[in-house]
């Protein structure tokens, strides 16, 4: 199945009801005996007062007959009781259905979510992520749980109804010839009027989600500058828009229950005023009017009440469709066919002439070529800004280069599988990545096989291992996601630390070690020449000190090598790089 | 939960009366139909007489017009009063999350916050809209089909009545069970924002590592765990409907028994009991339906719970009164910044993070702090800028103690630049003005400063130019550099730089160093940096080493006294004899 191809577009209502019918499918063996349940419930549900009627009968005005009261008396606890057992068994079967249908809901959403390219998530705020699938996917369920017994319970309901009344008087029956499109008209038109607000409801909680995320996030530097008033306001402006957009769409969308409600009164009257006259013609007696009111009313109950649910029906569609553009966001490119996994590379990382902009109008490399053959050591200095990390997510393969070729031992990395290629690399970047989780965990999130042994070793290594002792649970207290006790230095060692665990033919290092101190970092110095020994190397630093040994140095400004070299050929040449060699001491 | 009745519909009880009386209008207009009905049929109809049922008819006609637009009046009041409770609520928990103090916004997690402020408040809203819209028709149903039986016949009633404490009694002791069931179900959803939230920005990391699938698993076990209470809690609260019903079919079965006996004592009449029978069902269907608001209840209830949890949380940190001898202006030559014998420990762990830290500087001076990571250099920082007060001691600026200060007029002293700062989804201009009231010049000129006016000015749109989600579309130096001239703009009385040049090559810092000297010379300065070169002219260095004060002094004196600093500078400036 292509997904691309066959995906509903966001805007189509029929397409996500299907796709939403979809996802129930796979429990389609449940589904046929939660109908079952219903049919079955409302069936006993109906005997009742039949049996009812019949016990009363029994209470005559002469004679009281006992044995047949007890015994129909009996039968409606029989009935009732099976009846109650039914529907709870209804419900459970439903909430079993229903949290199927959102774990899975859930799981295709994240799924995808970890396969879409590192820019999506550079371009949409985490709080509308969050948003989707917790809160949209969370309506859908609601929904599910509820409504579709609801409707269900509504449908068997209606077509007993239609049936019995059919055989009384066909003619009468006419009368839903006016209300039944009525009301179909009435519907579609309210749907129009509603579905965008559903829509807008759904997209002002993501965005009231996104700021709340943002400025939750920035909560520290809100508070340094005082700006807790102004992100107040802020966020009042868009919380007006938030609960506006709720109130709009039940401003609208109340108007349905009442409405369907209105038309089966108004069908109710012309039942009565046309059974009147009917009656009066001589054409039906007061009995079969009677019977033919009591089905009429019966299904007026449970249309009302499908028609509360109908407005949630349409917000569980409208949050549906937010899910389902997540879902169908398109993925990092697939492997190309026939890509082959990178299996012991030797390391030779070759760039020729690559250009890459993350706006394709503003290049941010221009022309880069570099040739790092195994083993070697390259640094990449050059001013802020000069696309040294645009380098590495070419390089990792974040984002595709827009022309030039990146080529690993000869081969060009499109032509290697994503994992493989990766997998080649051990990255430390500047921004450390932790998650909650203890630091054991921690450690050993990049090579899952090390013993408790190698991680410590490891720890050691990268100078962490007294500071994690010192921690109130050693190795194992759990790092939260703003732990104030543990500091960005020691964030980076741990970082350091998760990567001497890999065993990778090439290393990228991006300003791995820009918090720590120096002693520290000049520790550890040997440590990452370990990791680093016979790897071909990517180093970016700003500690020129730390790069003197490199084999070749790219000074890049503006996206261009404007000198390479080692450290005393580029120091001779007294260009680019001995200025700012220099500009350390001043 | 009762605070949200209390105190927040407390300004809507007049609108919410008077929405109920037109709900209970459109009730009553929905409630004559069928006695019209009945009155056509049974009276009017034998009669033959097509003008009264014609005249009927347009009655009924008249009744659904009434019932339909008292009903949607009814149901938006009822939608306002949800949104303006909801509004006040979400307002309030944003701004007592805003003045948290740092331990308890550590204590309670960012990701629970985020998901207290919009699936719960969401939760309250829902319910509030639903109880009100669904929840007056059942009562009016219940209590008037129940005073009409008493009119039929008391005794008989009696039995009915008899079950509605037992239900009652039931319903409660269910909610007391799943309101809990429901928090938990809460906080597994904090989770599944935490793990979101945390992948969202960790996947480079991720990428890297191919941990995908990895990840795919964490949130497997989380989404399963949500499931899993969802479905305990739900299905706590599906025992509800089918009980309910239970118990009035019961006491049904009773009626007929009772109503069977009381016919034989000649006390009652069949034609009664019939009557009685086609009001029991209205009573049940209305009780039901009561029960079904009552899982909508329970379920915003542990939400309203959660959200006022946070919006009761004690005042932390309060600004204590000055003392008497302080409430003279601060002596001019009191000193910009004193510590005072300052302890500090973090709430969650035992470890002391600072000890016994002292030291003053006069205005217009510069710290520096230097000292190996994790040494606490950043805790210094977040004390002196009272996000934690210190355990012991005393942290005074301009000769006040920091804690008498007003917060406002406390943070209104310092321009800071921290290690793991924030930008803003918004432009460049805004990012270094947060909302202050700085000119434009004042930015530009604070962008010059922190040289990042060069770069900011190669993009077409300059200053305009719209900032990524965390800045993603600037490279680390220059995010860097924004955030100094956050710090830098409108001349603060105090400038804290928490490592915040780490990421800039020595050029850029060299002339950052450069237009501190010039241009904010007067003003107090603290920098922490790793690099000794970014601390040498300041007037007071500190070398911290495991939370104490290892050595303090000028460049030189270190140079002469402190093994530790003489090695950093060998291991710094080494490479000029190379």
């Amino acid at each position: 199945m292509k997904p691309a191809s066959s995906a509903p577009k966001p805007r189509d209502t029929k397409g996500t009801i299907l796709r939403l019918l979809r996802t129930m499918t796979r429990e389609s063996a449940l589904f046929a005996l939660a109908l079952a349940l219903t049919v079955a419930g409302n069936l006993l549900a109906l005997a009742g007062p039949k049996l009812a009627g019949e016990a009363i009968d029994a209470i005559g005005p002469d004679a009281i007959l006992w044995p047949v009261i007890l015994r129909k008396c009996a039968l409606m606890l029989a009935c009732y009781a099976s009846s109650a057992l039914l529907s709870y068994g209804l419900s459970l079967l439903m909430i079993h259905i229903s949290r199927g249908v959102v774990y899975r809901m859930r799981e295709a959403a994240f799924d995808r979510l970890m396969r879409l390219p590192v820019r999506f998530f550079d371009e949409h705020p985490s709080g509308d992520i969050i948003s989707r699938i917790s809160y949209d996917i969370e309506t859908v369920n609601e929904s599910l749980s509820n409504d579709i017994v609801q409707i269900l319970s509504t449908v068997v309901t209606v077509a007993g109804s239609l049936f019995f009344m059919a055989t009384i008087s066909p003619r009468l029956l006419l009368v839903f010839c006016v209300t039944v499109p009525l009301s179909l008209i009435l519907g579609r038109r309210r749907a129009t009027v509603t579905k965008p607000l559903f829509r807008a409801r759904s997209r002002k909680l993501g965005e009231l989600n996104s700021f709340v995320e943002e400025q939750l996030s920035g909560l520290t530097t809100l508070r340094a500058y005082c700006r807790e008033d102004a992100a107040i306001e802020r966020f009042d402006a868009i919380n007006e828009e938030a609960v506006q957009a709720y109130y709009q769409s039940e401003y609208e969308g109340s108007v349905i229950g009442p409405l369907v409600n209105f038309i089966n009164n108004l069908s109710l009257a012309m039942v009565s005023a046309f059974g009147a006259l009917l009656f009066c013609a001589g054409q039906m007696s007061i009995g079969s009017i009677s019977s033919f009111i009591l089905y009429s009313r019966r299904f007026s109950g449970p249309i009302n009440e499908a028609a509360n649910v109908f407005a949630e029906l349409q917000s569980a569609l409208a949050a549906a469709e937010r899910v389902f553009a997540l879902i169908d966001e398109p993925a990092e490119p697939e492997d190309a066919p026939g890509a082959r996994a990178l299996r012991e590379p030797r390391g030779h990382v070759e760039l020729a002439d690559v250009t890459f902009g993350y706006d394709p109008a503003q290049p941010i490399l221009k022309h880069f070529s570099v040739d790092a053959q195994p083993g070697r050591l390259i640094a990449v200095v050059g001013p802020t800004g000069a696309g040294k990390t645009t380098l590495i997510s070419l390089l990792m393969r974040f984002y595709d280069a827009q022309s030039g070729r990146i080529r690993v031992d000869e081969g060009d990395v499109t032509g290697y599988t994503m994992r493989s290629l990766r997998a080649a690399y051990a990255m430390v970047l500047q921004e450390t990545w932790l998650f909650e989780g203890t630091v054991y965990d921690n450690l050993r999130y990049a090579n899952e096989h090390a013993t408790r042994e190698q991680v410590i070793a490891a720890a050691k290594a990268a100078h962490a291992d007294s500071f994690i002792r010192r921690l109130p649970n050693g190795y194992d207290t759990v790092l939260t996601d703003d732990g104030a006790n543990i500091s960005k230095g020691q964030k980076q060692l741990l970082t350091i630390a998760r990567a001497m665990l890999l065993d990778s033919r090439m290393v990228i290092l991006d300003e791995a070690t820009s918090n720590v101190d120096t002693r520290i970092e000049r520790l550890i110095q040997q440590a990452m020449r370990r990791l680093m020994a016979g790897k071909t190397c990517f180093v970016i630093a700003h500690r020129l000190s730390t790069i003197e040994s490199a084999d070749e140095i790219l000074v890049v400004n503006h996206g261009e090598i404007v000198e390479r070299g080692t450290h005393s050929q580029l120091m001779q040449a007294k260009g680019f790089y001995y200025a700012m060699y220099r500009a350390q001491f001043e | 939960m009762k605070k949200v009745l209390t105190h927040y519909l407390r300004p809507c009880y007049a609108r919410m009366a008077f929405g109920f009386v037109i709900k209970f209008t459109g009730t009553i207009f929905d409630l004559l139909l069928p006695w019209l009905l009945a009155y056509i049929i049974d009276d009017v109809a034998p009669t033959g007489d097509r003008r009264s049922i014609a005249l009927c008819a347009l009655a009924m006609v008249l009744c659904a017009f009434g019932a339909l637009s008292f009903n949607v009046i009814a149901n938006r009041m009822a939608s306002a009063v949800a949104r303006d409770t909801t509004r006040a609520i979400r307002h309030d928990l944003f701004a007592r999350i805003m003045t948290l103090s740092a331990a308890q916004t550590d204590a309670a997690t960012k990701p629970s916050l985020i998901s207290r402020l919009t699936t719960d408040t969401y939760n309250i809203n829902q319910m509030l809209g639903r109880v009100q819209r669904l929840g007056v028709r059942a009562p009016i149903l219940t209590v008037g089909g129940i005073l009409i039986t008493l009119t039929l016949d008391p005794v008989l009633s009696m039995v009915l009545v008899a079950v509605l404490p037992v239900i009652v009694l039931l319903t409660i002791r269910i909610s007391r069970v799943s309101i809990p069931l429901y928090h938990q179900v809460q906080q597994s959803s904090d989770q599944l924002v935490r793990l979101v939230r945390e992948d969202a920005a960790g996947i480079r990391v991720i990428k890297a590592l191919s941990k995908t699938d990895a990840e795919r698993a964490r949130f497997d076990a989380v989404s399963r765990e949500v499931i899993g209470r969802e479905k305990k809690a739900s299905g706590m609260m599906a025992r509800v409907g089918p009980m309910t019903s239970m118990l009035l079919n019961g006491a049904q079965i009773v009626v007929i028994l009772v109503g069977a006996l009381r016919v034989a004592s000649g006390h009652c009449e069949v034609g009664r009991i019939l009557a009685f029978m086609t009001y029991f069902t209205i009573i049940l269907n209305a009780v039901v339906n009561l029960s079904k608001m009552f899982v909508v209840f329970s379920r915003a209830a542990a939400s309203a719970d959660r959200v006022m949890a946070v919006i009761d949380l004690p005042e932390d940190m309060l600004t204590l009164p000055a003392p008497a001898a302080q409430n003279a202006p601060a002596a001019q030559d009191a000193p910009a910044i004193e510590f005072d014998g300052v302890c500090f420990r973090y709430g969650g762990s035992g470890e002391t993070a600072l000890e016994d830290i002292s030291f003053s500087l006069a205005r217009g001076q510069t710290l520096g702090i230097i000292g190996e990571t994790g040494s606490g250099k950043s805790t210094l920082i977040r004390l002196l800028m009272r996000f934690y007060d210190p355990t012991q001691g005393e942290v005074r600026l301009f000769g006040q103690d920091a804690r008498t200060i007003p917060r406002e007029q406390l943070r209104a002293h310092f321009g800071a630049a921290f290690q793991s700062d924030t930008l803003f989804e918004d432009t460049i201009a805004e990012n270094i003005r947060l909302g202050r009231p700085l000119t434009d010049a004042q930015v530009t000129q604070a962008a010059r400063d922190a040289q990042a006016y060069a770069f900011v000015q190669d993009d077409k749109q300059g200053f305009d130019t719209s900032l990524a989600i965390r800045g993603n579309n600037l490279s680390g130096g220059q995010k860097q550099r924004v955030m100094i001239a956050r710090a830098l703009c409108g001349t603060p009385d105090i400038l804290v730089l928490d490592d915040a040049s780490s990421a800039l090559d020595y050029r850029t810092d060299a002339a950052l160093r450069a237009a501190l000297r010039e241009r904010y010379a007067g003003v107090t300065k603290v920098l922490v940096a790793q690099r000794v070169s970014s601390v040498a002219s300041a007037d007071l260095i500190l070398v911290l080493s495991g939370g104490r004060i290892l050595a303090r002094g000028t460049h030189e004196t270190l140079l002469a006294s402190c093994a530790v600093y003489q090695e950093l500078y060998a291991s710094q400036m080494g490479g000029l004899d190379a």
